[in-house]
């Protein structure tokens, strides 16, 4: 048996755990990468907490998360609860919204760059459809997060596939028995459909807050950050400061707390997950 | 194309034919708005893609390329090196590909068919992996890369695939452990070694998951952004992203925008195509691990 999972455990060893660690430790050190480090206790902890730019990731990172990830799960939502049902061309809809997920990563950000481009993009133009002179979006500091947020709902379609899946998972013959006690769509949703689905809502919440928490694409390729730092995101400040400054010690820092914030924000939702959501077979796990 | 397939599928009952539903005709005409908004930058990065670089900077832009400019296609492999950070992609793709098939089904192998006390313990541990952020240990990680003397290689993005992914061994155990049990009596009864049997039992069985986590590896090699960009230096080594994500910098004093379009139609181009030809397991692997 340890000779099959004996890639996976070097793996570990050597990929995550010596990694976790020795970040611990470089956490509690001055370190540049290049001379060997030098132990200054929470040296840079304290820092953490007087950086201004530490603080701006935070909100920034917050502000992102908070907006886009609710609405990315209702749209998700949504969509599938219209495509659940017979209607015409079902098939097309559902490829349709999912199209967008399969642009990757930096393509979407170079697409959306010009999108917004306030001179030539496209979402202005359309704007001017019903007589709004929209903003500068990316290169103003008070739009260029709303601009991300917006365009983290293109893709709210992989989303919807997660909750098809899941919806396909709810007995017809609940809805149908609710159906002949005279229960209207809202209290079926409520009452069936919503508990029915909760573990798929909650395994899209974790992941959704965690990827959020991650953003960085989008800063590095539209924004670099700005304008005024007002898209600099938590793992772009660690980027920038472990590989432009090259205080590997600080970002350790930075590193361990995104770690633990991650791991403390996996932990609430499960705890809570035990009380309100429902699982299959009745037992609560 | 339908994405999911329902079960749903039986003939409205006669009586109502004739009745629209107003629920129903409601969902419909959102649905249409919606997916209008949804298609149309897709629309604008194909027809802008063909724009000569004049009419790019049109406002209000042209739907259609007034005269559709095809060299845009040759150009970018001049303008960016395209075909080598295509190629480079592909190399790194492809081989973090083989080496997550190969060791994700080792050792989700070795999970599903052996059931000891340790060995739940390390599945455990397996799936709290899951949730490790990425730049959480990406400094360390860089600094051993270094020591090893791996900086501007493209060892650091392909090595670690072949000691196995939690998402995958997770996914792939759940299928092996699906397989009966029979089978591999059968195979014992034959003389098979466990390795033999992983190799002519339980592989060619569980070809449709292999192809969801070759398809998955695949994509996520391709779309990487912040890996290649911390070991990557030379622009001969760049990787797709890394050398697209070049054309917003400071280089252009105005953004080619036409080959920005070009690069992101190319770009996309080989998911489309695997999800043209795998829809079934691209939309299980969706469902079964949430990566998106």
């Amino acid at each position: 048996m340890y000779m099959f999972i004996s890639p996976w455990l070097v793996g570990f060893l050597v990929f995550a755990l010596y990694p976790i660690l020795s970040s611990l430790y470089y956490s509690f050190t001055d370190y540049d990468i290049i001379h060997p480090p030098k132990f200054i206790g929470l040296a840079n902890y304290m820092e953490m907490f007087h950086n201004e730019l530490f603080w701006k990731s935070v909100t920034v990172t917050l502000r992102y998360t908070l907006v886009s990830v609710p609405i990315q799960l209702l749209l998700g939502l949504g969509f599938a609860l219209l495509l659940h049902q017979t209607i015409p061309l079902r098939g097309f809809f559902r490829t349709a919204m999912y199209f967008p997920s399969m642009v990757s990563g930096v393509a979407m950000s170079l697409l959306w760059y010009w999108i917004f481009n306030p001179q030539i993009g496209l979402f202005n133009y359309m704007l001017s459809w019903f007589g709004i002179h929209g903003p500068s979006w990316l290169m103003n500091p008070d739009t260029a997060l709303y601009a991300l947020i917006i365009m983290s709902f293109w893709t709210a379609g992989s989303g919807m596939i997660l909750f098809l899946a899941g919806l396909q998972g709810v007995p017809a013959s609940l809805i149908e028995a609710a159906n002949l006690d005279g229960a209207g769509r809202f209290r079926i949703f409520l009452n069936i459909t919503l508990p029915m689905i909760s573990p798929v809502l909650l395994f899209q919440l974790i992941m959704g807050l965690i990827d959020s928490f991650q953003v960085f694409t989008q800063a590095f390729v539209m924004t670099q950050g700005g304008p005024n730092y007002s898209t600099w995101f938590y793992v772009y400040n660690l980027y920038t400061s472990a590989f432009k400054e090259y205080r590997a010690g600080y970002s350790s820092a930075l590193a361990w707390v995104l770690l633990i914030v991650v791991m403390i924000f996996t932990a609430i939702i499960m705890k809570l997950s035990n009380r309100y959501v429902h699982y299959e077979g009745g037992g609560r796990r | 194309m339908s994405i999911v397939r329902t079960a749903n599928h039986r003939p409205a009952a006669s009586a109502h034919r004739r009745r629209i539903d107003p629920v129903k005709a409601a969902s419909f005409i959102t649905l249409l708005i919606t997916t209008f908004l949804m298609l149309l930058p897709l629309f604008f990065m194909v027809s802008t893609s063909l724009k000569s670089k004049k009419e790019m900077l049109k406002f209000p832009p042209t739907f259609l390329p007034e005269s559709w400019a095809w060299s845009n296609y040759r150009d970018i492999f001049d303008t960016l090196q395209f075909g080598t950070l295509y190629k480079n992609s592909l190399i790194i793709a492809v081989l973090t590909v083989i080496g997550t098939l190969i060791s994700s089904g080792l050792v989700a192998y070795g999970f599903a068919r052996f059931r000891g006390r340790g060995n739940q313990f390390l599945f455990v541990l397996v799936l709290s992996t899951m949730m490790l952020p990425y730049p959480a240990i990406m400094i360390p990680q860089f600094v051993l890369f270094s020591h090893m003397n791996w900086i501007d290689t493209f060892l650091p993005l392909i090595v670690p695939a072949f000691f196995g992914s939690a998402y995958n061994i997770f996914l792939l155990r759940q299928f092996f452990t699906t397989l009966p049990e029979e089978l591999f009596d059968a195979g014992r009864i034959d003389g098979c070694g466990e390795l033999r049997m992983w190799w002519t039992i339980a592989l060619p069985l569980s070809a449709p998951a292999l192809a969801t986590v070759a398809i998955f590896a695949f994509i996520y090699s391709w779309n990487d952004l912040l890996t290649p960009v911390l070991y990557l230096s030379s622009s001969e080594k760049f990787t797709l992203p890394v050398g697209m994500a070049s054309l917003t910098s400071s280089r252009f004093r105005i953004p080619p925008w036409h080959l920005l379009m070009v690069a992101s139609v190319l770009a996309m181009l080989p998911i489309v195509t695997l999800f043209a030809l795998a829809q079934k397991q691209f939309v299980e692997g969706i469902v079964l691990t949430g990566i998106k």
